[in-house]
Formats: structure tokens, sequence, C-alpha cells
């Protein structure tokens, strides 16, 4: 199992909520976009590109590395800034997200920014490719893992379903999905919606591997990820319980934060809100460092 | 004068009763034998219909470079797309009314969008699907990928072609579709025939009209020609495998030599080949046009000779669309 200190466990909480501003910042500049889901993953994505992935941002191509399949893809604000807090391209550039002639499109394009490894918005279609490099893994005895950051409502799509299936059955053990379980979707709450419990169930009955974390907590994150890659015969589905628009009050729970950007002095409120969680960290730090 | 083109290589007796006959769903599976001999990134994936996209003889030579999908065309799409970012070159095997029927959006977002190096064969097209009925019948397979940028888009005539198009995919860098039937038609073309993505051939030379066609309408436009003769019209047969890229340079010379097109396709009218062609000629050298095809409406159950008869596709309707595309001439 990973050694995690409490020291790297806050720092890469500094780094979530760095993130998290950025996310704030790019959403202002580009006047739409998504909020809430962005927000909510800033800790899953932190732990991926900061500690989880084998990754290289020098050499996105590198054969090696671990694959981060976004199959929702309208959660790409804060795919762009860990990349970017990561050394794939500038932090300037961020504030391009959504303009014309930007490498960052409103939903991920693979072909528009060395370090993507797919194109997603249209939902459930981000599973079936991680199987594909799964199976190219298998047949070609690579011992990369595939990580598919999902959401929860992209469950009611058929092809989700059908992904889940071919993968239980395949015993895809080098899979390990991070499922954003936040309980929104655009219309309102998933379980008014299109009722997705017993989730967990599905997943095991589908012959899955689940781990239940509390998605904010980056220790749970690393640890689930850990014991995600000692599991054989099954693939891992590491269900994140987070709450959407975490860190920024108004947002945080709100369905009709899913889809839209702040006006300015939103978005003011919002990053003096994540500047003091900020503070607070840093004085966590600080106090460990002695 | 020679009215066949000596260039395409045709079979000897063209209209002879001993001219061969297979089903283009087998040059496919040939194909990807060989295929599979020479190139150990080919894979292929089928959605439950191994032994009737002929990939079962695949499946039980490279087990491990066959994937059994199930009914689940969607994933599938998917799949290859993921397999073909690892390098990969995947055929996707199913009915075209399933793939691409039901999984456009992926093929749309996955694969053309990501130029993921996906091959995609359709089988099953057309009316001389027969007995399964109208919803096994695809007839909307060549629209639905013809719009989609990136994709190429492939409808050889027979058995032979198709194993050279299948050939030519796995060439290709990029998204491709092929589409090939389950009935058996004439095997008229031979292994000198020229086939390239991108190109037409002209089968037959001819002055008066130009038929323009692709797939199973190929064989029924030469015969077609050939009553046109007897009647003392000189018509040129153009086989046209490659819908996309569409061969602008004979399309537009076949107009401007003949002066009245006829397109023939077993699909809609609307966004097929026909469409295609129309779009060259009306910006570059608009002739009058006639379209062979389904009238928008969908097929039934019934023998393929009989379902080509009741919606249009017999070589007596290419002859009377041709007749009235010479007539057209004058402008009307």
């Amino acid at each position: 199992m990973l050694t995690v200190s409490d020291l790297d466990i806050l720092e890469l909480e500094a780094m979530a909520n760095t993130i998290r501003q950025d996310i704030i910042r790019m959403l202002v500049s580009a006047g739409s976009g998504h909020a809430g889901g962005p927000l909510g993953m800033a800790e899953v994505f932190t732990a991926l590109y900061f500690r989880v992935m084998r990754h290289n941002p020098d050499n996105p191509d590198w054969e090696e590395r671990d694959r981060l399949v976004l199959s929702n893809g309208h959660i790409c604000a804060v795919r762009y800034a860990a990349m970017a807090r990561s050394g794939y391209f500038p932090v300037d550039e961020l504030l391009t997200y959504r303009k014309i002639d930007s490498r960052l499109q409103g939903h991920p394009h693979n072909l528009s920014l060395p370090g993507l490894e797919n194109t997603g918005g249209p939902l459930g279609q981000g599973l079936s490719q991680a199987i594909g490099r799964c199976l190219a893994a298998r047949m070609d005895d690579k011992d990369y893992r595939v990580y598919c950051a999902m959401s929860d409502g992209e469950h009611d799509e058929g092809q989700t379903w059908e992904a889940l299936m071919f993968a239980g059955n395949h015993k895809l053990r080098n899979l390990t999905t991070l499922l954003d379980r936040n309980n929104i979707q655009i219309d309102g709450h998933t379980e008014d919606i299109f009722p997705l419990e017993p989730l967990r169930a599905k997943y095991e009955a589908v012959k899955w591997h689940v781990i239940e974390i509390d998605g904010h907590n980056i220790r749970q994150i690393i640890e689930a990820c850990g014991e995600a890659k000692a599991v054989y015969e099954k693939p891992t589905a590491i269900i994140c319980h987070t709450i959407p628009g975490k860190g920024v009050d108004y947002m945080e729970n709100e369905p009709e934060w899913h889809g839209k950007a702040p006006s300015a002095e939103m978005g003011e409120r919002a990053l003096e809100q994540l500047h003091a969680e900020g503070e607070r960290i840093r004085n966590g730090i600080a106090k460990l460092r002695g | 004068m020679k009215i066949v083109n000596q260039d395409a290589h045709l079979v000897e007796s063209l209209f002879g009763n001993d001219v061969k006959k297979a089903a283009t769903r087998d040059g496919y599976g040939q194909a990807l034998l060989e295929l599979a001999e020479t190139d150990p990134d080919v894979v292929v994936l089928s959605a439950d219909l191994t032994e009737s996209t002929r990939t079962l003889e695949f499946s039980k030579r490279y087990p491990e470079r066959f994937i059994e999908a199930g009914v689940a065309e969607q994933n599938m799409a998917g799949m290859a797309a993921g397999l073909a970012f690892e390098g990969k070159i995947p055929f996707v095997s199913s009915f075209a009314v399933f793939s691409p029927g039901r999984n456009w959006d992926q093929i749309r977002v996955s694969i053309c969008y990501s130029k993921a190096n996906v091959k995609i064969g359709g089988s099953h097209t057309g009316l001389t699907t027969g007995g399964d009925g109208a919803t096994h019948q695809a007839l909307e397979d060549i629209a639905m990928m013809r719009c989609l940028p990136n994709m190429v888009v492939l409808a050889p005539c027979d058995v032979i072609e198709t194993k050279k198009a299948t050939i030519a995919a796995a060439r290709h860098k990029g998204p491709v579709y092929i589409r090939f039937a389950r009935d058996k038609t004439p095997v008229f073309t031979t292994d000198k025939t020229p086939f390239e993505i991108g190109k037409a051939v002209v089968f037959r030379e001819g002055s008066d009209a130009a038929i323009i066609a692709c797939g199973t309408m190929v064989y029924p436009a030469l015969q077609a020609s050939e009553e046109l003769a007897a009647l003392g019209l000189s018509v040129m047969v153009v086989d046209s495998p490659s819908i996309k890229p569409i061969d602008i340079e004979t399309i537009v010379a076949s107009a401007k030599d003949t002066g009245a097109i006829v397109t023939c396709e077993e699909h809609q009218i609307y966004g097929g080949l026909g469409g295609a062609v129309a779009e060259v000629l009306a910006a570059r050298f608009p002739v009058p046009q006639e379209f062979v095809g389904v009238n928008d409406t969908f097929g039934e159950s019934g023998e393929p000779r009989e379902l080509w008869d009741k919606y249009g596709l017999t070589v007596d309707h290419i002859v009377k669309a041709v007749t009235k595309a010479v007539a057209r001439k004058g402008g009307y």
C-alpha cells in the first residue's frame, strides 16, 4: 500500500484548492461552462495527476503511461486545470477555455491538446474506449492502467451498461473507474429523474469490484486506487461520493449549477471563499512543518 | 468499337450464363484472413453476427485478435476506438442496420471526430437482404456515413472488389465504412480490375449517357447498357465504389462526354450516391440526371428479384431512366 504522509495530503489539498480557483476563473472568463461537476471532482483529479498516475507532462504520448479517459467530458475544466498545474501547458492558457481557436474545447477533443486520451461529451462513450485500451494492453502484454472518470448521470445511457457488462465478463483488471456520485443531473436529483440505486449492487451483479469513498478525501482516493491495483480478476469501480459545486456555498448540491458559469461578481464571491479555504490549508501545512 | 473498357479487366464473358455468383460479404471475410496473416494489428469485432458477417473463420484462426462484443453495437464501436488509439486496426462487423444504424453517435464522436483508425463493415445492405424484411434491409447507411467528416465510404460491386476495398481500408489511415450484402450476385470483375479509394472506373465506354453505379447495381447497369445498345444508345457505365471521397474528375468527365447522367444504387435516393454525384455536377458541370434507387420508402419481405422489381431497381428501370435522361438533354 502507498504510504502518504499527512503533509503530503495537505499539500494535495492545497493543489485541489488551487484547481478550484482555476475552474472559477475559467468559467467567469468563458461566460459559460459547467461548475458543479468540476468543483466536485477537484480532489479526484488532483490525486490522479499528482499522485496516482504514471505519466510525464513532457512526453504526453509516453507509451508506458497510465491512460485517463474522461467520459463525462463536460467536467473538462477540472482536467484542464489539473493538466496545466502538472505542467502539460501554461496555466495562462486556461483562460482560453471555450474561446475561438483554443486548444481547450468546451467538451474535450483528443486531437486538440496533447495529453487528452479521448473526445468526450455525449455521455456514455468513455468507458467503451477505456475498455478498448485495456484489451489492447492485454493483447500486447503492457502493464499500463486505464482510469476512466465517469458521472452518475451517464448511467442512464444504455451504452454504459453494455460496457460495464463487457468489462466485468472479461475480467479487465487493468481498468479502474472513478464514478462521480454527486446525485445531480441537469433536470434535478438523479434519484428523482432516473433512479440509479442500488448502484453498488448493480455493479457487483455485473462482476465489478466496488469501493465506496468520500470523494473529497484524498487519502481515501489514493488508497482506493491502490486497492484497485491489487484486485485481480475484476475491474474496479471507485464510487466517489462528492458534493457538486464543492467549496462554493451557493453552488453546493444545487442542480442549477450543473451547467452554468458564475457572473464576474458571483465569481469573486466564490474566489473569496476558496481563498479562505486555501489559507486554512496553508496554515495547516505550516503547523505540520513546525 | 470495343465498348467494354479493356483497362477495367472485367470477366471475358460478361453477360454469359457462366458468370459466377458470390456474396460480397464473402470478400470481406476473405480479406480479413489475408490481412491477418501479414498484419498483427488487425483485430476483428463482431456483434453476435460472426457467421453472417463472414468473420467466423477469423475468430477460429485468430481467437486472441477476435472480440465478441455481443448484441451491443454502441460499446463495440467505442471499444474499437480505444483499440485504434493503441495502434490496432479494428474491423467492426455487423449488419449495417445495426452498425452504423444504431451506433451513429459513437461513430461520429469516438471515431470520426477523434480520427480513430476504425473500419466498419456493414453487411446485409439493400433490399437483397430479402425475407428478413425492412427492419434488416439497410437503405440509409451511405447517407448516415457520407455526412461525417473524416469518414471514407466504400460500396464495392462484387466479391472481388469487396476484398480489395477491405484491404484498401486497412491500408488507409482513418475511419472507413464498407457496405456489402448478403445475397449472391454476379462476379464480373477480376483481380486485375483497378481499385483505389477515391477513384471511379469506367467499365464501359459510351457517348449518349453515363450510368454511375455502386454496389449490387453495377452489374444491372452493365446489362442495361447492353439493352440500350440494341436500342441504338451508346451508354457509358462507371463503377463508383468510392462514394467518399468521390472521384470528381471521372464524374465530371462522364458528364462532359455524354451530357446525361443516371445514378444507380441499392439505397435511398435521398443522401446516397446519386446525391453525391449531383453535388459534384451541380457545382461544376450540370447536366440532366435521373436517379435509380429506393424512393423514400421502406422495403418489405420477399425474394430479392421481386423486391428489385417492386421498388424500381431492375435493368428495365435503369433502361427507362437512361432514356428519360437522354430525352431531357434538350432541356425541359
